[in-house]
């Protein structure tokens, strides 16, 4: 099972996902998946970099599963952040 | 209300501008994570899962319509429309932009409020009765007091680094409606002989993993020695309270450990020590607080309304509304009505923008600008004309706002769980959901009467499942979301705090679980008028347990 690295933006707190290209960004769907120890280290490294270059908070490794080429976190969790809350849309109060 | 002084506006102030210093330096890079979480959380700053999440503090729950108007500006403006009302009797953002904080505590402490002491292990927003200084029960509005400790413990050299958080509330009434059995410490206004006012003080209370109810301290702490009484408790928790274990360090476990009356004996000690010294509360003093809180100017009124009585015999729903939403006044022709803040199906204690406004509307036309929030999600307008009833439900109905539902089973509080905190271990909010929708209709609640229904989506116990009568608890059992049942819980006078009924249920099983429930005691009651935790009080837990998991 892959992992990918997430994080929450520090000017917004917005949940992101860090890419191949370092980027952190908003879509799951576009995370780098991390398969060994190797490839975790480095991005892992770049993350950190990324905390003491204050740009993203609270670095953390999740695994993933990739189905139909959509990545979707293992732990319910971990699909809230990524997908929202489940509370249905129709009965939140002015929700956008 | 009680107004900021130069005092409380500048230093409040101050706070604004030196967080948003804080801030700035933040994005810059100038500070680490590690330096500035301490800050952001002493202003009311959390991170969550989703986004930061800030907790404005509600003094005793009660605020204006000027109030009102500035929250649902700031839901309108850096949120996403909406807030959410909790279990403190505050109000959480969950959507603002780091950057956007100081902008909205500026904006807040134009109209008195502020974040401080929402977090830490201080001396939290003081709690009180919803319908203070308005119920036909009350020895005397217990709000002065709780704005008096209120001066008292903000920014308190002393109690601003406690072993752990520290709640306090207070009810004016002998029948509890501000759970103070419940918290670190309850204080009820009495009257002693010669209608002299003094405090029932109940110490060690508190919910999250280890539920415990307060013990009473003393009976009876006469008004000028209120707050040195405390102060000597505070002390005594200060010195003793453990700080090796975050989970053994809130008063109750020293109160459990220690025995209660070792505890009075140190409090008392303490408290020789002190009164009578510069906490001494002067009778003047007290009623230049409590002439913030002079009730407003009451017409005289006949106890009945006609106009009423007339209006809920032609309307059914409003009659309905009558029937579950108005709390009985002390003063002839007046009352106090609840805003339920739970829609059919709906998110317990969320109220968007618009409703805010509305609200604010509706209480400066026809209820002196004055709103409660209560620890049940709620809002009220503590000070309604009964012959204004009619308007304000028709104003409330446009508004989305009048489910007749208050004390009912769907009057459920719920935590915000997984799907916004970031402790939750499972989601509380589509529980709560269906379970509404499963008992909405009128005359299932009606045939049910009162029952509470208190979800937690963690052991920290925010939606106070420990003392529903039926309370849910939500945990990861090997990932997934399960959750157990307790029945018998009950926050008021007689509190008790609820028995787990057995092996948990799944996400998918927890509501035909508790419908199980519900239907064994309907079946067990010996009439109507039997309430379901009579009933559980009566019956024990067997019947229930067979109910649920056979014989």
């Amino acid at each position: 099972m892959p992992d990918i690295l997430t994080a929450n933006r520090l000017h917004d707190g917005d949940v992101v996902y860090r890419t191949a290209m370092g980027d952190w960004v908003a879509d799951v769907d576009t995370a780098e998946l991390i398969d060994d120890a190797e490839q975790l280290a480095e991005a892992e490294a770049a993350a950190q970099a990324d905390v003491k270059a204050s740009k993203v908070v609270d670095v953390a490794k999740i695994p993933v599963v990739v189905a139909d080429g959509r990545v979707v976190p293992k732990r319910l969790r971990e699909r809230i952040r990524a997908f929202g809350p489940t509370v249905k849309s129709d009965h939140r109060p002015g929700a956008v | 209300m009680y107004r900021y002084d130069e005092f409380d506006a500048t230093f409040v102030r101050q706070r604004v501008s030196q967080f948003a210093d804080q801030v700035d330096r933040r994005l810059k890079g100038e500070i680490t994570e590690d330096e500035f979480k301490p800050l952001r959380l002493m202003n009311g700053v959390y991170l969550q899962l989703h986004a930061y999440m800030l907790r404005i503090a509600v003094p005793y729950g009660t605020l204006s319509s000027r109030q009102m108007r500035r929250l649902a500006h700031i839901a309108r403006t850096y949120d996403k429309g909406y807030g959410h009302f909790t279990t403190r009797q505050n109000i959480q953002f969950n959507w603002p932009a780091l950057k956007d904080v100081p902008t909205i505590l500026s904006e807040l402490a134009e109209v008195e409020m502020h974040a401080i002491q929402t977090s830490g292990n201080c001396i939290r927003n003081v709690t009180a009765d919803h319908f203070a200084g308005a119920a036909f029960d009350e020895a005397d509005d217990p709000r002065p007091y709780a704005e008096i400790l209120r001066q008292w413990s903000s920014l308190h050299p002393e109690f601003s680094f406690l072993p752990r958080k520290f709640k306090i509330a207070v009810t004016g009434a002998a029948h509890d409606r501000a759970a103070i059995r419940l918290h670190d410490i309850g204080l009820e206004v009495k009257r002693d002989a010669n209608g002299g006012i003094g405090f029932a003080v109940y110490v060690g209370g508190g919910q999250g993993r280890t539920p415990m109810l307060a013990r009473e301290i003393n009976p009876f702490v006469p008004e000028a020695d209120l707050l040195a009484y405390v102060d000597a408790i505070l002390r005594v928790y200060n010195l003793f309270g453990r700080r090796d274990n975050k989970f053994k360090a809130r008063i109750k476990i020293l109160v459990h450990e220690t025995g209660i009356d070792e505890i009075r004996q140190m409090v008392e000690e303490e408290f020789q020590q002190i009164r009578g010294g510069v906490l001494g509360l002067p009778t003047e003093e007290v009623e230049r607080i409590r002439a913030y809180f002079a009730p407003p100017a009451f017409e005289d009124r006949p106890a009945v309304s006609a106009r009423l009585g007339a209006a809920r015999a032609a309307n059914p729903a409003l009659d309905r509304f009558a029937r579950q939403n108005l709390h009985r006044h002390k003063a002839p022709g007046y009352t106090s009505l609840t805003i339920s803040l739970k829609p059919i199906g709906g998110i317990p204690g969320d109220a968007s923008a618009d409703q805010m406004d509305a609200v604010a509307d509706i209480a400066e036309t026809w209820a002196f600008s004055e709103i409660r929030v209560s620890h049940e999600q709620n809002l009220i307008l503590p000070h309604v004309a009964l012959d204004d009833v009619p308007e304000v439900y028709a104003a409330l109905a446009a508004a989305g706002l009048a489910t007749a539902n208050a004390g009912a089973i769907t009057d459920i509080i719920a935590c915000p769980g997984l799907d916004y905190c970031a402790l939750a271990n499972a989601r509380s909010i589509p529980i709560a959901s269906e379970l509404s929708e499963r008992f909405g209709a009128p005359e299932r609640q009606d045939e049910i009467g009162p029952l509470s229904i208190k979800i937690s989506g963690c052991i920290n116990a925010c939606g106070h499942h420990h003392v529903g009568h039926i309370g849910i608890l939500g945990v990861d059992r090997k990932g997934e979301e399960f959750y157990q049942i307790s029945l018998g819980g009950n926050p008021d006078e007689s509190a008790s705090i609820g028995e787990i009924i057995g092996p948990g249920f799944s996400a998918e099983g927890v509501v035909d679980a508790v419908e199980t429930v519900v239907d064994a005691y309907l079946k067990l009651r010996t009439s109507p008028e039997e309430t379901f935790l009579a009933a559980y009080r009566r019956l024990g837990e067997a019947p229930f347990k067979e109910a649920l998991y056979g014989a």
